[in-house]
């Protein structure tokens, strides 16, 4: 007799979800900066689950209407599936109108590691909670040459190269982007909008640096402070700045 | 066991044609069974280099759609007794190739020579494709300008990535640097690229650098592989290209400037 296939499987998985930071409890005004932020680029969201962060509001004892809210992100094509963060009033709250409870993954370490240096058996249960929650993407590792017309796209991780990149060679990352060879062609980091990527190389040439869409190319040349050196990039503000790596 | 090498580029007239040439008649000329095939359907020119135009009957694409023979298709070359050539179709183009033919044709190849050299057309269209798809190892043919650098470099990046060993997992094709068509006078003089620069970017095994010289031009309008002609330069620098492949450590020659002694001492070109 052959065995019925389950209907269905559980699994933890690790997916980005958009996060929305909650700064006020005047849904009012929430509304009304959410129809023109929502103008400027209308599919965006196009029904993607969208997690409501409330440690901005935290603080206040108010609470928003969150059956209200719901209905009215929904209205603008937003799925709102859950919250994370807030007070305890602000979360029964939430879950009264239907939405999930997202753990804090930070909270959740910290408690891991205290249990850690008490129990052995508890040990055992949480390190399994740990990976499925905080463990980000293997980092992509490329160890030959990126050569003219060759495109490397580390989806949703960092990307280490250890051999040249040449120009005309993409290396695209949603994380950071580290090059220990010369760089010579474009580096995309924080290709999905984090700012808070950045970009190292052994000795920098590049085409062209981006990072979460702010992007410079070199027509005069790369400035003689970093031009085939060691150097790393970051965003300020609105601004990549392209420093010497001293050490 | 039977090694295909491909002679590719991607950028045009830097040499690939006359290297073939060259290159499979100094495998020959070690003992060697040697065939050269064109693979530049349509624009066939091996034929005219090595001298044989005039015995073309049939051709690849005759053989690829079973019209006759391997065997038939073959011509003998007239200096080496060990090369064979295996012509391109003058009148067809590129898309009548196809890769069951040219793997059914290579493995037929594979079991009487040691070595089938693949001419490779220029750009990394489909005749270039099928080229080097079946390669073991690939001579990188570049001249010390920077779109002929690139254009090596955009083709090592397509081996790599497209080449039947790295689709299947295999250990990568082989890959040697040959430099061409190189003036040291102008490299000292900042018009060309140095052979230090050109490795700097593509960073694979240089297999050695063939001088700028008149003999290929004449090499080639008279018929006869550059690596033939007497006391020449190239023909030397080819003949140092085979032997580095065969595996024997030979310095690099062609390189630097010549002084008036050194012209004296090595006869000139």
């Amino acid at each position: 007799m052959t065995q019925e296939e389950p209907a269905f499987k559980i699994k933890t998985g690790n997916v980005s979800v958009l996060q929305l930071h909650l700064l006020s409890t005047d849904l009012t005004r929430f509304k009304k900066e959410l129809v023109v932020r929502l103008a400027q680029t209308p599919d965006f969201f196009a029904s993607r689950p969208i997690v409501l962060e409330l440690s901005g509001i935290t603080g206040s004892d108010c609470c928003p209407d969150f059956a209200e809210l719901v209905r009215f992100m929904q209205g603008h094509g937003m799925c709102a599936a859950g919250v994370i963060g807030g007070s305890v009033l602000q979360r029964e709250d939430a879950i009264q109108a239907g939405l999930g409870i997202f753990p804090e993954a930070i909270i959740r370490v910290a408690k891991v590691e205290a249990a850690l240096a008490e129990a052995v058996e508890i040990r055992e249960v949480e390190k399994i909670a740990v990976p499925a929650l905080t463990q980000p993407k293997p980092t992509l590792v490329i160890d030959k040459p990126v050569r003219t017309g060759q495109r490397i796209y580390a989806e949703g991780a960092s990307l280490v190269v250890l051999a040249i990149v040449n120009a005309g060679a993409e290396l695209i990352a949603d994380g950071d982007i580290h090059v220990y060879a010369p760089m010579r062609g474009k580096a995309i980091a924080g290709a999905r909008g984090n700012e808070a990527a950045r970009i190292f190389v052994n000795s920098m040439e590049a085409e062209l640096l981006s990072i979460a869409g702010c992007f410079k190319v070199f027509e005069e040349g790369i400035p003689e402070n970093v031009r085939s050196k060691p150097a790393r990039v970051h965003l300020d503000g609105s601004r990549l700045l392209i420093e010497p790596l001293l050490y | 066991m039977a090694k295909v090498i491909v002679v590719t580029s991607g950028k045009g007239g830097v040499g690939k044609t006359t290297t073939s040439a060259s290159f499979s008649s100094g495998l020959a000329m070690r003992g060697n069974k040697t065939v050269v095939i064109d693979f530049d359907v349509g624009l066939r020119n091996l034929d005219l280099i090595m001298g044989c135009e005039r015995r073309v009957v049939y051709d690849i694409i005759n053989v690829i759609n079973g019209d006759v023979s391997l065997k038939q298709a073959l011509i003998k070359d007239k200096n080496c007794d060990n090369l064979y050539i295996l012509p391109a179709s003058q009148t067809r183009d590129k898309d009548a190739l196809n890769i069951e033919g040219v793997e059914r044709i290579l493995d037929e190849l594979k079991e009487s020579f040691d070595f089938i050299v693949c001419d490779s057309p220029a750009g990394i269209e489909s005749g270039a494709f099928m080229a080097m798809y079946f390669a073991d190892e690939a001579l990188i043919v570049t001249n010390p300008e920077v779109s002929s650098v690139r254009d090596s470099d955009r083709i090592l990046g397509i081996l790599a990535a497209k080449s039947k060993r790295a689709v299947e997992g295999l250990e990568p094709v082989k890959e040697h640097l040959l430099v061409t068509r190189y003036a040291p006078k102008r490299v000292n003089n900042g018009a060309m690229l140095s052979v230090d620069d050109i490795q700097e970017i593509l960073r694979i095994p240089l297999l050695g650098v063939i001088p700028e010289s008149e003999s290929v031009l004449q090499a080639s309008n008279s018929g006869t592989p550059a690596i033939h002609m007497e006391k020449s330069d190239v023909a030397e620098a080819y003949r140092d290209v085979v032997g580095r492949f065969m595996g024997e450590d030979l310095p690099m020659r062609f390189i630097n400037e010549k002084t008036g002694f050194f012209k004296r001492l090595l006869g000139g070109n």
